[in-house]
């Protein structure tokens, strides 16, 4: 791959690139939702991709995510790839019923007759005080359902391969991406380690491969998405303490690998999980059982989940902190699962 | 336009397959559950919405239909499926949950799929609505001329996706038709107990839609104005609501009581396939005896695919893990 041109890009901006070679190679791409056509999308997926592709193909629609979630999977079924923008993660509330009875079922309730080759991008989760329904990070509600893949990466070379991936594949695919790490302006200056220098071929990542962000050997933490920088924070901090500690992104709920993650634990023994989504019946718990079920007695310590302690998320900055996965409980819980 | 004759007779040909093949059903479904009504037990378990009484809404417009159109049905698809000339063995099997059936089991009788006839359906009130209107842009934008039509009762009207779907519809002057078959009741409330207005075919003006009405459950009136319906939606001008008066013979469900349907509202039920048939007796299309032998003929048929179903294998229970990814 061509890396020479030292091109960085943020998370949004990389999408944004792998959609507009889709759109240009395949002309049964188009993207339609909310805000896209001259606004770029609220987090800038589509900035500029009005202009160049037209109204028709870059499609604003009402505030009507069930009307347009439905519309999207009839036009996937009859032989489209759309990719629907929904804006925020929480809005699924108003339109759970398109996304996982319809754009999830219908490939195996028709034994396979028909396909629902789409990608529904969502902005995931909060630490910007914006709300209790606007910053939730909802991966369970979505990952939890069957018939559909659920990815949320951590950074921009991920998020340009898994949208190409997306785009192409033949299911439906839910693309969650965290507002914190996506370098839109309005949501403030991008994590840099959420920035990457983006080759300009097209790429695909294949789902269901996790990756290691940090090599470890005395504590294994899961994270996912945002909660993945803040666990790189951890990390560091304690590696000046003399810990030493592996920091796994799965960057796919659906499917997940599991068996990196097992891996990891038994070299390590310790697990810590952090996740931005609620606790109970979350992403954090199904990690932890499916390490038990393979590795029941692989843990010098009981494995620990750093995840929304299931409370509405406040909006004043103390109280919202204090329920996000942040380093510093991270860290803590890193501590408590080393004694 | 009206059918030719040919076609009314295709028509009644169709309309009796749906009834026999509901009435072969209704035989079996009830025969399993007696003394004691266990909805799992039997041939046919689960949930069965009969179309008994509606058959003449699935021929008067699905007959006017061509193989680029698309449909989704609703939960209550089997005069729509059969109409569409999806294989009654087909559905049969699926509804006896085998391994032959349209979906290889996976579906059940509310989700009948056939990718050869442009065949969708979906179990959820007017959660057809949205896929329909998709169909019908991805025909616009591959220039492949088709409509999509969508499938379901006047009940499903008073669904949030419906007013979506339709609001949509008329911004992107899609082609698309929504057939509402008024069976006057959405499981046990009425109409009138749950719609502001008497005619949903009116509420086109909110969405810059034709809006049509057929009141005599009759496949030649129900033809005509969906040939005016077709042609309105292929033509540009945006989509249609054809808004059918009909009759559920059997209530909702099958095992549904219906003991809040007013007793001088059961009296009133008229059957299309009785109807029709003196219809075309009437006018001289066919004979009484010809009638008498088209009835033979296709209770034969309905009562060979029966078999077929009976006799088909179970499919391997192994198959419920796989197929929710290509």
């Amino acid at each position: 791959m061509n890396m020479s041109n030292n091109r960085v890009l943020t998370m949004a901006r990389a999408g944004r690139e792998a959609v507009k070679w889709e759109m240009e190679n395949d002309k049964n791409v188009f993207m339609l939702g909310e805000d896209v056509y001259k606004f770029g999308g609220v987090f800038g997926t589509a900035d500029g991709l009005g202009e160049i592709f037209g109204a028709d193909r870059i499609l604003d629609t009402p505030i009507s995510e069930t009307g347009f979630i439905g519309l999207a999977t009839g036009a996937a079924i009859a032989g489209m790839r759309p990719i629907v923008e929904l804006a925020f993660a929480d809005f699924i509330g108003v339109c759970y019923s398109a996304i996982v009875n319809l754009a999830a079922k219908h490939h195996y309730l028709s034994n396979g007759e028909f396909k629902v080759p789409m990608v529904l991008m969502l902005g995931s989760g909060g630490g910007y005080n914006n709300g209790g329904q606007h910053s939730q990070a909802l991966h369970a509600c979505l990952a939890h359902m069957p018939g559909m893949k659920v990815i949320a990466p951590s950074n921009a070379y991920d998020a340009k391969g898994f949208m190409h991936a997306a785009i192409r594949s033949d299911d439906f695919v839910v693309y969650m991406g965290q507002k914190r790490t996506s370098g839109v302006g309005f949501f403030g200056a991008p994590i840099p380690d959420s920035m990457s220098e983006i080759p300009d071929e097209p790429y695909t990542i294949e789902f269901g491969v996790a990756r290691t962000v940090k090599e470890g050997t005395d504590v294994t933490v899961v994270a996912i998405s945002w909660a993945v920088h803040q666990a790189m924070d951890a990390a560091k901090e304690l590696e000046k303490e003399g810990i030493s500690v592996e920091v796994i992104d799965p960057r796919t709920l659906v499917p997940l690998d599991r068996e990196s993650i097992i891996n990891s634990v038994r070299k390590t023994g310790r697990l810590v999980v952090a996740d931005e989504d609620y606790q109970s019946y979350g992403f954090t718990s199904e990690v932890i059982a499916s390490v038990i079920e393979s590795e029941p007695n692989v843990f010098k310590s009981a494995p620990i989940r750093v995840a929304n302690p299931d409370t509405t998320i406040p909006y004043s900055r103390p109280m919202e902190q204090q329920v996000l996965p942040t380093s510093a409980r991270i860290k803590q819980a890193i501590l408590d699962v080393m004694k | 336009m009206l059918p030719d004759n040919e076609t009314r007779v295709k028509m009644y040909r169709t309309m009796l397959t749906s009834r026999h093949m509901d009435d072969r059903i209704m035989e079996l479904y009830y025969k399993d559950k007696t003394p004691v009504f266990d909805i799992a037990a039997g041939l046919i378990p689960g949930e069965i919405h009969s179309s008994h009484g509606q058959e003449a809404c699935a021929v008067g417009t699905v007959f006017v239909l061509g193989q680029e159109d698309w449909i989704t049905a609703a939960h209550r698809p089997h005069h729509t499926a059969i109409a569409r000339g999806i294989c009654v063995k087909k559905i049969l099997c699926e509804i006896m949950g085998k391994a032959n059936g349209l979906s290889a089991g996976r579906g059940g009788h509310m989700h009948l799929y056939s990718k050869e006839h442009k065949f969708c359906s979906s179990g959820i009130i007017a959660e057809g609505m949205g896929p329909a209107a998709g169909m019908a842009l991805a025909s616009r934008m591959q220039g492949k001329g088709g409509i999509g039509v969508c499938y379901l009762g006047e009940a499903a009207v008073n669904q949030g996706a419906w007013h979506e779907v339709m609001n949509m519809a008329g911004v992107y002057k899609l082609p698309f038709i929504c057939v509402i078959e008024d069976n006057n009741w959405g499981v046990s409330v009425s109409k009138a107990a749950s719609t502001a207005i008497a005619r949903n075919s009116d509420r086109a003006t909110s969405y810059n839609a034709l809006g049509l009405y057929v009141d005599s459950n009759d496949p030649d009136d129900i033809y005509n104005k969906m040939t005016e319906a077709t042609e309105y939606a292929r033509s540009g001008k945006g989509p249609v609501i054809l808004e059918l008066k009909t009759y559920r013979l059997q209530g909702h469900m099958l095992g549904d009581p219906q003991h809040y349907v007013p007793e001088e509202e059961k009296l009133a039920f008229r059957d299309c396939t009785i109807d029709y048939k003196n219809k075309l007796v009437n006018e001289g299309v066919i004979t009484e005896s010809e009638a008498d032998s088209i009835i033979a003929d296709i209770k034969n048929e309905v009562d060979e695919a029966v078999e077929f179903a009976i006799k088909s294998p179970l499919p391997d229970a192994q198959n419920a893990l796989t197929g929710n990814f290509v």
